[in-house]
């Protein structure tokens, strides 16, 4: 039965893939659609205020500064309004201003689409803050994500001297893909019982006559986005397990594709942008493939059970419930996990330090590699830096320079490649180790021993990889973690977008050279394979030494 | 070729010496260049002086497991500076032999109207010197005035003297070349050491060797991957030290250097340089190893028809009657006017008589007085004891002189000639006094093997275009007959630059080849250019590539040296990087065991022990370098197919392979090394 619910989500993913996906090829090729007389006059309203004059390409330079600017734009919006939200309106419940670290490492959080929350919505927020701050970044967050995407795979799909026109992009990205999204699947959760009112919390009495408060607000609307940009911030603390913002097992599959389906409908615009729909199913088949293989561990760790547990003669027939929503099951928690950490949205509908080690390795295994699926837009760009890596190391043996979709791979594209493979597991060991160095990283640990390492692994995985979601149970709302997971988060987005689009920049101008028979082929089954063999050695081997002593040791003391 | 390469490998002085530098070169000033063997002389360094003072690093106990671990990582180090001496040995011994020719040579200058006797080191560009019989060629030159025959055999190895004359295609002469008859004016034109053959010793030295663009992308991805796994190990120690699990450094460095492309870090200067080795061997000598990578890049190849496709010369290939003439009338008139005709033509007709097993009556020549080819009588022939007059020659002059002696032209004669040349030959007629027997159909033929190599090309993804003066008639007869993709007829050295341009336009890479001074341009648009030895100065300098013995289809050869090289690359890399999963699994159980029992669940292979688990993929990651050498200075082997089935070929081979190879490899050592642990 789990796994027949499971195959139903996959199956409808597997729908989803090609409409979203040519929709979105049609949104970004700035060709002239049908689509074109309902948003343009609105677009022209927003460029018009925003003075938008020149709409041309930029080159690479431009566009990922443009990128920046506009993010330190918002990320000193945000930091504003958190700091003064108590005078600001929409503030029933009288919540205080932030404190400065925590605005720090919130804001961060929310303009890298991490949303790691070291804060508790319903107490840490106003209304204003969650609309204005955090759902207004889980928009522009995941709107910078797919832009990214686009401008990357225009700058390896086409010829010229530019990747776009960033502030365009942006504006699409908004008007014709995540607000239409987001009004609809907001829609829906409304009408699946999830709240979405300005009203204060309600005062309930208990059976036993306790004063209980039950906090609300306009939860489905950012609940809504919190998916489909792959963000991941709850409005509650306890996310989407909270059964407000997560009600029954029909918002969870809607959840679950919600986040799921940008990132894996993006393949198939990368195949459209290459004119070569196999090149698009490739990437999406070497994703697939890992997901399948870290959902398989996930569920068949989590229906064992926790020996433990079971040693003690409870009944493991349900799997290892410890903490997992009734309503949701094994399967539905299984999945959603893998879902949120393939995706790298960081939502959870479970509690993530709870599962079995090898459960818990399955989280940490996607986020360290952080392209199967990943977050909107930046998760196709990674795997599309494994595609290219991957080129570079096979392509050889057919005896050419190596070429990718008709260009070369040379020292320029590597060296930038060699950053941005650079950076991942050096933002998330070095942070880890220096964590355990100091009393003020040990210090927050709940668990010790194994347990206590996959805690602080996941922290810095889960911020490196602009996830999210927490293996909660640190204690990590300290300055130590609220300063060093915020610079994990801005170097976990920032150093790899800079140095792919770079990639791009370069890829653009390059000579195109013909197929012919001598090309290596990059849009068939071995070369998935390739794909595959390139992220585990490359990407999961780098892992192991401390995968080893944290859930694996965990897994093999406790069985 | 192949057999030199191995006996030259195998010299005992050539590894003798390979091992004196390999020392040498751990100088780390040197070693810096190899960033990734660099980190493991640093991680030798360390254990060196774990072991010199052991009390400052707590180490005493571990005094035997450490001399060990310094012992191997020095080896390991040793092995990588070896392959490299190796490749760059062979190198210097073949620069040897160049440099013998290279002695200093007396050079007659001319100087006003007299003779000046000075060295050749003092000769500069634009000087005029006259070298006669048996003197050596003083400096790299063209021909002023005078023709001689030169011996060339310094550079080319090839024995037989070439003509060498002022003006034309052959007027340029190498310096240290000996000129074995006749007298030339020679008008140096380079300076002492920027001459050719200077140029060739300090190329085989690998003194100018510059990493190619190729090379640099691999070493920036290689030194990437050597700093994530100095991440890994640097950042391990804290994080096990939470549990309370000391790591002990030489363990670490071992981690670190098992980790790290170490195979390919330590043989990748060995590739390049033996690649580069190959192209020499094989007689080709490619101003750099840019260009050599680039062969392995072409998309397109353009070759002269004449002499590159099809010998050049035209020999008989048919035989064909006139009038009422008999097939054996006109073939034993026409071997009978061939009979003392050395021209390739004329014995190409005696050739084609025993292929169609015809007979003449070779005693009809006898005595007769030959009549050697002339441009004014276009003919050549026999006049026989007997008084008759046989002659064979173009079409139109033989027509002539039948009908001056009152013959009767027959009237097939213009159709059946013109049907010859139609189809991209040339009709010699054949007549005796004044009667017309027929026509030999002279062909210009294929060099046995073409087609096949021009479908192997085809295989490769390359294509062919042939360039020849033909009418275009002839060029596409030649051309079907070949198997080439495509032709220029009636070409002109610009529109070889003009189609050169028109692919490179199309993102093609394009190799061709040349000798004349108007192929210079074509030459150097190319991108791999291959100019013939015993062409002019001006296209061997517009080269990048020049072929000593100056066989223009040698550039097939040459695509496969330089795919070669980047397979061998590829195939390496590959190898090294799928290494590390088993490496991982000797030694993290390895380290782990001893603090958390239940590690031993990883150890998968069964390893003795931790302290053998490490030393044995220690020792397989070191011992491997030599294993591969052969490997790395021979080239993985090539044969020529699709992309799709060789990258399978050797994704097995080399990726699974590299997979598979260490679990049995280390394995193996670690059962050996627990014979005396």
């Amino acid at each position: 039965m789990g796994i027949l619910q499971i195959a139903a989500v996959l199956i409808l993913l597997l729908l989803l893939v090609k409409p979203l996906g040519s929709y979105m090829y049609h949104v970004f090729s700035n060709q002239p659609n049908r689509t074109d007389k309902l948003f343009t006059p609105f677009e022209n309203v927003i460029y018009g205020i925003a003075g938008l004059k020149n709409r041309s390409g930029m080159s690479w330079k431009k566009y990922t500064l443009s990128l920046i600017l506009t993010n330190i734009v918002l990320v000193v919006l945000g930091y504003i309004i958190l700091r003064v939200q108590k005078l600001l309106p929409l503030n029933p419940n009288g919540i205080d201003n932030m404190e400065p670290t925590l605005s720090f490492n919130t804001i961060i959080s929310f303009m890298t689409n991490t949303n790691l929350q070291h804060y508790s919505g319903e107490s840490g927020l106003t209304y204003f803050s969650q609309m204005a701050v955090i759902m207004m970044m889980m928009f522009t967050s995941a709107a910078t994500g797919i832009v990214v995407a686009i401008a990357f795979i225009r700058g390896i799909t086409s010829k010229g001297n530019t990747l776009g026109n960033f502030f365009v992009d942006f504006v699409k990205a908004h008007t014709r893909l995540l607000l239409p999204l987001a009004v609809v699947v907001t829609l829906i959760l409304v009408a699946l019982q999830v709240p979405q009112t300005f009203g204060a919390t309600v005062q309930a009495t208990t059976l036993q006559g306790d004063v209980q408060s039950i906090a609300r607000g306009p939860v489905a609307s950012l609940v809504s986005i919190k998916h489909l940009g792959t963000n991941g911030g709850g409005f509650f603390g306890v996310n989407s397990s909270h059964p407000f913002e997560n009600p029954n097992p029909l918002t969870n599959v809607i959840e679950i594709l919600s986040m799921w389906c940008i990132p894996a409908a993006l393949t198939y615009t990368f195949g459209k942008f290459a004119r070569n729909q196999k090149q698009g199913w490739v990437i999406f088949g070497a994703m697939s493939m890992l997901f399948l293989m870290f959902l398989s561990l996930a569920y068949y760790a989590e229906s064992q059970g926790n020996p433990a547990i079971n040693a003690l003669g409870i009944d493991a027939a349900q799997g290892s419930m410890e903490g997992k929503e009734v309503r949701f099951g094994i399967a539905q928690s299984a999945l959603f996990t893998t879902v949120t950490t393939a995706a790298t949205t960081g939502t959870v509908n479970n509690m993530h330090d709870t599962l079995t080690p090898l459960g818990g390795l399955v989280p940490l295994g996607q986020m360290m590699l952080n392209c199967v699926f990943g977050g909107d837009g930046v998760g196709l760009v990674n795997m599309l830096m494994y595609a290219i890596l991957g080129v570079f190391l096979c392509g050889l043996m057919v005896g050419r320079t190596p070429e990718f979709l008709g260009r070369k791979i040379e020292a320029r594209e590597m060296k930038l490649v060699a950053i941005a493979i650079l950076a991942h597991p050096f933002i998330i060991l070095v942070p880890t180790a220096i964590a355990f160095l100091t009393d003020l990283g040990r210090g927050s640990i709940t668990n010790p021993g194994y347990h206590g390492i996959s805690q602080v692994l996941y922290e810095f995985t889960s911020s490196a990889a602009n996830n999210g979601s927490g293996f909660e149970g640190l204690a990590d709302n300290t300055p130590f973690w609220n300063i060093s997971t915020g610079l994990v988060m801005l170097f976990g987005r920032y150093i790899s977008i800079i140095a792919l689009l770079g990639v791009a920049g370069s890829m653009v101008k390059k000579q195109w050279i013909p197929e012919t028979i001598g090309t290596f082929r990059t849009d068939n089954a071995l070369y998935t394979a390739i794909l595959v063999g390139t992220v585990f050695i490359i990407g999961a081997l780098t892992f192991l030494p401390v995968l080893v002593l944290g859930p694996i040791a965990e897994h093999l003391t406790l069985r | 070729m192949n057999s030199a390469n191995k006996k030259s490998l195998l010299t005992g002085e050539l590894i003798k010496q390979a091992a004196i530098d390999s020392i040498k070169k751990l100088n780390p000033v040197i070693m810096m260049k190899n960033p990734v063997m660099f980190v493991v002389e640093l991680g030798t360094l360390v254990v060196l002086l774990m072991v010199l003072l052991p009390e400052v690093f707590g180490a005493e106990e571990r005094i035997g497991f450490n001399v060990t671990v310094f012992f191997i990582l020095l080896f390991t180090v040793l092995f990588a500076n070896f392959a490299e001496a190796l490749a760059e040995g062979r190198g210097k011994a073949q620069a040897d032999s160049l440099k013998k020719a290279k002695k200093d040579i007396v050079a007659n200058k001319v100087v006003g109207n007299g003779i000046k006797v000075v060295s050749s080191a003092e000769l500069r560009k634009g000087d005029i010197v006259i070298v006669a019989q048996g003197e050596m060629i003083p400096g790299d030159g063209e021909v002023i005035k005078g023709l001689a025959s030169v011996d060339e055999s310094a550079i080319t190895g090839e024995s037989a003297p070439v003509i060498k004359e002022a003006g034309g295609d052959f007027s340029s002469v190498t310096g240290g070349t000996r000129v074995v008859s006749d007298k030339i004016t020679v008008k140096i034109t380079s300076d002492p050491g920027e001459s050719f053959m200077d140029r060739m010793i300090s190329l085989v030295e690998g003194a100018k060797r510059q990493k190619t663009p190729n090379e640099i992308a691999l070493n920036t991805l290689l030194i990437s991957l050597t700093l994530i796994f100095l991440i890994v190990v640097v950042t391990l120690a804290p994080i096990a030290n939470y549990l309370g699990i000391e790591l002990e450094i030489p363990v670490l460095i071992s981690l670190l250097v098992c980790l790290i492309p170490t195979t390919i870090g330590g043989l990748l200067s060995a590739i390049g340089i033996a690649g580069m080795d190959r192209v020499t061997q094989f007689n080709v000598l490619a101003m750099s190893g840019k260009a050599v990578e680039a062969a392995g890049d072409i998309n397109t190849m353009i070759l002269d028809k004449t002499g590159t496709i099809t010998f050049g010369n035209r020999m008989a290939s048919e035989f064909i009657p006139v009038s009422d003439q008999s097939l054996a009338a006109v073939a034993e008139w026409a071997a009978i006017s061939s009979v003392k005709d050395e021209t390739p033509e004329g014995r190409s007709v005696i050739e084609l008589m025993k292929k169609q097993q015809l007979s003449y009556e070779a005693s009809l020549a006898e005595g007769g007085e030959f009549i050697e080819f002339k441009a004014e009588t276009r003919m050549s022939g026999i006049d026989l004891l007997d008084g008759r007059q046989v002659r064979k020659g173009a079409v139109d002059a033989v027509k002539t002189w039948v009908a001056a002696q009152g013959g009767v032209i027959p009237a097939d004669l213009d159709d059946k000639a013109n049907a010859v040349a139609r189809e991209g030959g040339t009709p010699l007629a054949v007549a005796v006094d004044n009667v017309m027997y027929g026509i030999i159909y002279l062909k210009d033929t294929v060099k046995p093997g073409m087609k096949e190599r021009f479908d192997q090309l085809r295989k490769m993804g390359i294509k062919t275009i042939m360039c020849t003066g033909d009418n275009p008639l002839t060029a596409a007869t030649i051309a079907r007959e070949a198997g080439v993709d495509d032709f220029i007829a009636e070409s002109k050295p610009e529109d070889k630059i003009a189609v050169i341009r028109r692919e490179q336009a199309e993102g093609k890479l394009v190799a061709m080849t040349g000798d004349g001074t108007n192929d210079a341009p074509a030459l150097a648009q190319a991108d791999v250019g291959l100019a013939m030895n015993s062409g002019t100065v001006a296209a061997k300098e517009a080269a990048n590539m020049v072929d000593l013995d100056s066989d223009p289809s040698k550039i097939i050869e040459v695509v496969a040296i330089g795919k070669q090289l980047l397979m061998t690359r590829g195939a390496l890399t590959t190898f090294s990087i799928a290494n590390d999963v088993a490496k991982y699994f000797a030694i993290i159980p390895a380290m782990f065991t001893l603090a958390i029992p239940h590690m031993e669940a990883l150890n998968i292979m069964g390893l003795g022990s931790p302290t053998s688990a490490i030393l044995s993929a220690l020792i397989f990651n070191a011992i491997i370098i030599p294993l591969l050498i052969p490997l790395a200075m021979k080239g993985v082997t090539y044969k020529p197919m699709s992309s799709s089935q060789l990258l399978s070929r050797n994704i097995i081979i080399y990726g699974l392979g590299g997979i598979i190879v260490p679990f049995i490899g280390i394995k193996l050592i670690d059962m050996a090394v627990n014979l005396w642990i």
